[in-house]
């Protein structure tokens, strides 16, 4: 611990100072991807297979480049590079290969004058197919073994038994992210045989790496740049786009623009898996967990993408945050002609704490106690070994807090008022308050920090002091959580100086800060720019033999020294740090070893009103206590955790991709419901602050957490309300009714 | 085939030709330079493209531009008085309302039709009046607190 | 996998491209913006094929994923005598949001739930009425009510269409080519009490599982839903079953509740199944005679 104490500046760590680019936001005038033009660009359009599955036995691309306004027609044949792509495993061809492996995987590509011509010229493209059976059973994947990636954990005793047991079968659907904004890409050619791209990423030096591959350029030839992104979840975390419009603008010579409208954008990205889950939970009269067994399937359709580290975030996360010596886990990915699966905000834990949360419910039915009670007796704490990795617990991990603090939290009066628009059904006026139950319903999940098994995980920043001020240099995707202004606040608290700017570099111009993703940024490259401006503020410091720095210059005792036109009279002066988390791997055999860098915990209480004739539900309000290690944004970190508990709420109650033999039947915003206004729980949060062992000023990564017990929570307060087992999210109002 | 329109756009008289059947929504964005208008669904089940014609809110996306022809339209842009924001637009960001920002457009212009219409809406009319408009990041607390603000301050 | 309902319903492969837009915005020969009902008629009568567009809400939508790309529009918009509504007539321009301030308590029920408020601004009962969804939300109203189509030609003048003979199937109505919906007939005898209700899985921009207007009159209960069969429809042995008794029992509205759930004819798509619609149906009709008792 140091004692140094921290300059007063504005802005800095632990204010709600505002976001950097708000002001833009409102007033329109920020530029996201999909709003990047210039003169004389084409757009591109995508021809995507029919079929979940088929050969494709003639491809007639004369229709379209015969018609006017058509520059180029573009299929896997023109892939010079690698003719794959792929974050994990390069399995997926970039326009297809002769085989269709899923319902609307690209075929062709197109740039035309104008949007529309685009598009009909795709629709132009003559496709000949041969339907072949698809593979959507994802249990049947199993048994063939059609899998990406099979995890197996052993600790303990096998043949431990517990005096009372509890078992369960779980199911959940395929969720979308649905960000708001869609896929687009900007494509400008250099004129050198390179270009510029402009795309909405998660990463883009991991898209990089996949896009030179495919292109078959040197790295400096194509420049990957962050482009402004309306939300991601996780579904820019794989490539979307970004190689097709590549493509086209290196085989026109001119700038491309594609951009997908909804229901392209619902094939054209990656989705939460589907799961099936099976658990035995074990303890003794007490409540002590003596075993945890459990056999999950998730569904990672016909492309790996990050299915592989999905699984072992599924299986590592599937006791939760509860100490048990005795596990067998065997958890398996499949791969199926399914849309396929990847990364969504929760990352495989959201269904393992479905099912072992509801585990835990059952568990305490059994037993005679009171939900809260059971998980406090089993709550994992820090130099406890984790249920399944057994590596001990290091850094914060206040899991009785969060419970103790969610208690806290006053539970609201019964039922409001007569007005319908906070009633089950709503304005559609089907439930009289004599009709609705109220049910009440707890979890509590854990999830990882940043990446585990090994990985080098790494984020680089760059502090530069200029003489109007400080920049942060980063290719962090800023996806609008927030990134942005807790960047600034590290680098003014650190420097002691106002004005900082962030300042986006493209992957030519500084290296990787890894994903937007697993709760890391605020770790990672937050950790990046606190070191950074550490080791920018000692250097200016020591050089002038000052004591303190602020706007104005380096001052010693109070007295200015050096000003910052001195101290950039060479030019700016900067520190360039690559931050690592602390060293995971992978685990042997049995799945065990130090695979996690970190952990973060976070409760939630559910309070519903049901009308249990009909089935339908109204979300009253969700609760949360919310371990974030250091508080860097109080706004930030409330807007985070009611907009993740939203999503946690939509897959407990109105969220599901249709899919039917690999067809996806409700594409649309239309009947792909995502919670309204008027479906918006209140939520009122408790943060916990205890300085965690890494990250800038203890602070933990929190983006994950709201979406992942809120689920099983809402689930809970359900099931409390009518008496149902439910054992499958979306809860639907069939499966409260009963028919 | 296109069709000649006039329409008025944030107060300025401007002469486009539209192709079609396209949407108001198309023509702001792509050929009168106004992209602050979003495009999320082109379903009407978003808000996003949401802009005041002829004094209602509605989704530019199911306006036929060629309908459009004689129309008055406020956007995004026209909202606030030069570089002076709107009320709405202050409290937002004091509230931490905006996130990634794609819904923004769409809720500010709802937003401040709402409050033209009803300067003191409860908070279920607040809800219900915002209905239409869909935010993938918030889950609307922090828009809720928005406009609580600005309509509890007696304003 | 599979989703709920669907599972092994459709097991082939099957095409479908529902993401591909074909057609070009660029085929529109002809926009009229008509002004009167006269050059309304004059222009349907001359051009039948020309689509009419009131709010757009239906029209639009599949414009913008190229389901439709008409060659030639009639726009409704500036046709006054469309917007005028009298307590016998509404017209077919009247939107949704003026419906919501209606003097027929379940209409304006209705019309609250329909789409958004953005979507209310401009959609238009005579758009619901010709779209003829089975999921249209004032439709059920107009069955209850009686309420007769009004449709007119420039060569055969005015018909007055009764309900059910102008709803015939999914988005199919007996409105001939060259004829406008000019508005809903509504007779004097409309029950002051009647109610609606309508199940969604989300508390606001849904598409009706089930709605129902049930409404109580001099001549008994007159009880209408929609979602549940090709059109709306009225469910006669119910209510004639609830008409026979004496007195309104909890009994009788358990029976009551039991034919409507019998007599509906709903099908399982992705947004519900057949046995949810038929049990809410029930549930739905039961509460609304209740409403109307009260
Ligand atoms: C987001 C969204 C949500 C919706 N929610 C609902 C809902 O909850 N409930 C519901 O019932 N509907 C809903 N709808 C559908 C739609 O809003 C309604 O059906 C509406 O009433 C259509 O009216 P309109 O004026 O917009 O029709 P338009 O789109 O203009 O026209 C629809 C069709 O009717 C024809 N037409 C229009 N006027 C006439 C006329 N006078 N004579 C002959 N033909 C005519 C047109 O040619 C066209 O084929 C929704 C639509 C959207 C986009
Ligand atoms: S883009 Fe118009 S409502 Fe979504
Ligand atoms: S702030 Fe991202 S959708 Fe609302």
């Amino acid at each position: 611990m140091t004692t140094r104490t921290l300059p007063r500046v504005r802005g800095g760590i632990g204010t709600s100072v505002g976001r950097p680019d708000g002001e833009p936001k409102v007033t329109g005038n920020f530029a996201f991807a999909s709003d990047l033009s210039s003169p004389g660009m084409l757009w591109g359009a995508t021809l995507r297979s029919p079929h979940a599955h088929a050969t494709l036995t003639e491809l007639d691309i004369g229709p379209a480049l015969a018609m006017v306004g058509v520059h180029a027609v573009l299929t896997q044949d023109d892939v010079v590079g690698s003719p794959m792509f792929g974050q994990v495993e390069q399995d997926q061809p970039v326009l297809c290969d002769g085989t269709a492996r899923y319902w609307g995987e690209p075929v062709a590509v197109v740039a035309a004058d104008d949007e529309e011509t685009a598009r009909r010229a795709a629709a132009a493209i003559v496709a000949v197919w041969e339907p072949l059976d698809p593979l959507d059973d994802p249990e049947r994947a199993a048994e063939i073994g059609s899998t990406f990636r099979e995890m197996r954990i052993r600790r303990g005793d096998e043949t431990a038994e517990g005096s009372v047991v509890v078992e369960g079968f779980y199911e959940t659907a395929t969720q979308d992210q649905a960000p708001l904004g869609p896929e687009a890409g900007f494509a400008i050619p250099d004129g050198e045989g390179g270009l510029d791209l402009y795309i909405t990423s998660q990463w883009v030096h991991v898209d990089h790496r996949q896009i030179i591959a495919c292109l078959d350029l040197e790295p400096d030839q194509v420049r990957c740049h962050p482009a402004g992104i309306g939300g991601a979840f996780g579904s820019r975390e794989d490539i979307s786009l970004h190689i097709h419009v590549a493509m086209l603008a290196l085989a026109t010579g001119r700038s491309v623009k594609m951009v997908y409208d909804r229901s392209e954008s619902f094939v054209g990205h990656v989705k939460r898996h589907p799961s099936r889950m099976w658990y035995r939970h074990e303890a003794d009269e007490d409540g002590n967990l003596v075993k945890v067994t459990a056999r999950l399937i998730l569904d990672g359709g016909a492309y790996a993408h990050t299915s592989p580290a999905v699984i072992a975030n599924a299986a590592f996360f599937s006791v939760g945050p509860y100490r048990c010596d005795n596990v067998v886990i065997d958890a398996v990915v499949v791969r199926t002609n399914n849309p396929p699966a990847g990364a969504m905000r929760g990352f495989g834990v959201v269904q393992a704490c479905f099912a072992s949360e509801s585990q835990m419910d059952s568990l305490a039915e059994a037993i005679g106690l009171a939900p809260l009670e059971l998980r406090r007796r089993n709550a994992l704490a820090p130099g406890d070994p984790f249920a399944t990795s057994g590596q001990v617990i290091q850094g914060s991990l206040p899991t009785v807090a969060v419970i103790d603090a969610l208690e806290s939290i006053p539970i609201p009066d019964p039922i409001p008022s007569d007005d319908p628009r906070l009633a089950p059904g709503g304005t559609g006026l089907t439930t009289p308050r004599s009709a609705v139950v109220r049910g009440v319903g707890y979890a509590v999940g854990l999830k990882n920090l940043a990446f585990s098994e090994g990985f080098d995980d790494f984020a680089e920043a760059r502090v530069v002091m200029t003489p109007a001020g400080i920049e942060i240099h980063t290719a962090a995707i800023e996806v609008g959580q927030g990134l942005v202004t807790v960047c600034q606040q590290i680098a003014r608290t650190v420097l002691g100086v106002d004005r900082v700017a962030v300042v986006w570099k493209d992957t030519s111009q500084i290296g990787s800060a890894g994903s937007t993703s697993a709760s890391r940024q605020t770790q990672m490259t937050g950790g990046a720019v606190h070191d950074a401006a550490v080791g920018l503020r000692d250097q200016i410091l020591s050089l002038h033999g000052g004591d303190e720095l602020r706007d104005d210059g380096v001052y010693k005792q109070g007295e200015l020294v050096a000003t910052v036109n001195e101290i950039c009279s060479d030019g700016p002066v900067e520190c360039h740090v690559r931050f690592r988390h602390p060293k995971t791997y992978p685990p042997d055999a049995d799945g065990q070893g130090e695979i996690h860098a970190g952990f973060v915990v976070a409760a939630h209480r559910a309070v519903v009103d049901v009308d249990p004739e009909l089935g339908l539900v109204r979300v009253v309000r969700v609760d949360t206590a919310q371990d974030v290690g250091r508080a860097l944004n109080p706004q930030a970190i409330v807007g985070q955790l009611e907009g993740g508990i939203m999503q946690g709420m939509g897959f407990a109650v109105m969220e599901e991709l249709v899919i039917d033999g690999g067809v996806i039947r409700n594409p649309t915003f239309t009947d792909y419901l995502i919670p309204t206004f008027l479906d918006a729980p209140d939520v009122e949060v408790r943060i916990i602050e205890e300085g965690d062992h890494w990250g800038p000023f203890g602070a933990k990564g929190i983006a994950e957490s709201p979406t992942i017990s809120s689920t099983p929570a809402i689930v809970a307060a359900i099931r409390a309300a009518t008496g149902r087992s439910l054992t499958r999210v979306p809860v639907l109002p069939t499966d409260i009714v009963g028919v | 085939m296109t069709v000649p329109i006039v329409i008025t756009v944030n107060g300025e008289r401007r002469s486009v030709d539209v192709a079609g059947s396209e949407s108001l929504l198309h023509t702001l964005r792509n050929d009168l330079g106004l992209p602050g208008t979003k495009d999320a669904c082109e379903q009407g089940e978003c808000g996003s493209c949401t802009v005041i014609f002829d004094g209602a809110a509605v989704c530019s996306c199911l306006v036929m531009a060629a309908d459009a022809d004689g129309a008055t339209v406020t956007t995004v842009e026209g909202i606030g008085e030069g570089a002076q924001l709107h009320p709405l637009q202050e409290v937002m960001l004091a509230e931490g309302a905006v996130q990634c920002g794609f819904c923004t457009p769409g809720f500010i212009v709802t937003g401040v039709h709402l409050l033209e219409t009803n300067s003191h809406p409860t908070e279920p009319e607040i809800r219900e009046a915002l209905s239409g408009n869909i935010c993938r990041c918030t889950g609307y607390g922090a828009i809720l607190r928005a406009f609580t603000a600005l309509t509890s301050e007696g304003a | 996998m599979t989703g709920r309902g669907a599972a092994g319903a459709l097991r082939r492969p099957r095409a479908t491209d529902k993401w591909q837009r074909a057609a070009g915005y660029g085929t529109v020969m002809d926009f009229l913006a008509a002004r009167n009902l006269d050059e309304t008629l004059a222009a349907k009568a001359q051009r039948p094929d020309a689509q009419l567009l009131a709010g757009g809400t239906d029209l639009m939508v599949e414009v913008n994923i190229a389901h439709r790309r008409p060659s030639r529009v009639i726009s409704l918009r500036r046709v006054e005598e469309l917007r005028e509504m009298t307590s016998n007539r509404i017209g077919a321009g009247v939107t949704w949001a003026r419906l919501e301030g209606s003097d027929h308590g379940a209409l304006a029920q209705a019309a609250r739930t329909i789409g958004s408020p953005q979507i209310r601004a401009v959609a238009t009962i005579g758009g619901n009425v010709a779209t003829a969804s089975p999921a249209g939300d004032g439709l059920p109203w107009i069955a209850a009510a009686n309420a007769r189509i009004v449709v007119r030609s420039k060569e055969r003048g005015e018909r007055v269409i009764p309900w059910n003979e102008f709803f015939t199937g999914v988005k199919h109505t007996s409105l001939e080519p060259d004829e406008v919906v000019t508005g809903v007939a509504i007779p004097d005898d409309v029950p002051t009490a009647q109610e609606f209700a309508k199940v969604g899985t989300r508390n606001a921009m849904v598409i009706s599982i089930v709605s129902c207007v049930v409404m109580r009159g001099d001549d008994g209960f007159r009880v209408a839903l929609g979602s549940v069969a090709p059109t709306p429809i009225r469910v006669t042995r119910a209510e004639e079953m609830l008409n026979a008794e004496a007195r309104i029992t909890e009994e009788a509205l358990k029976e009551f509740s039991r034919i409507v759930s019998e007599e509906v004819r709903p099908i399982t798509d992705h947004r519900s199944t057949e046995g949810y619609r038929r049990h809410a149906a029930g549930v739905l009709a039961r509460r609304l005679a209740e409403r109307c008792l009260a």
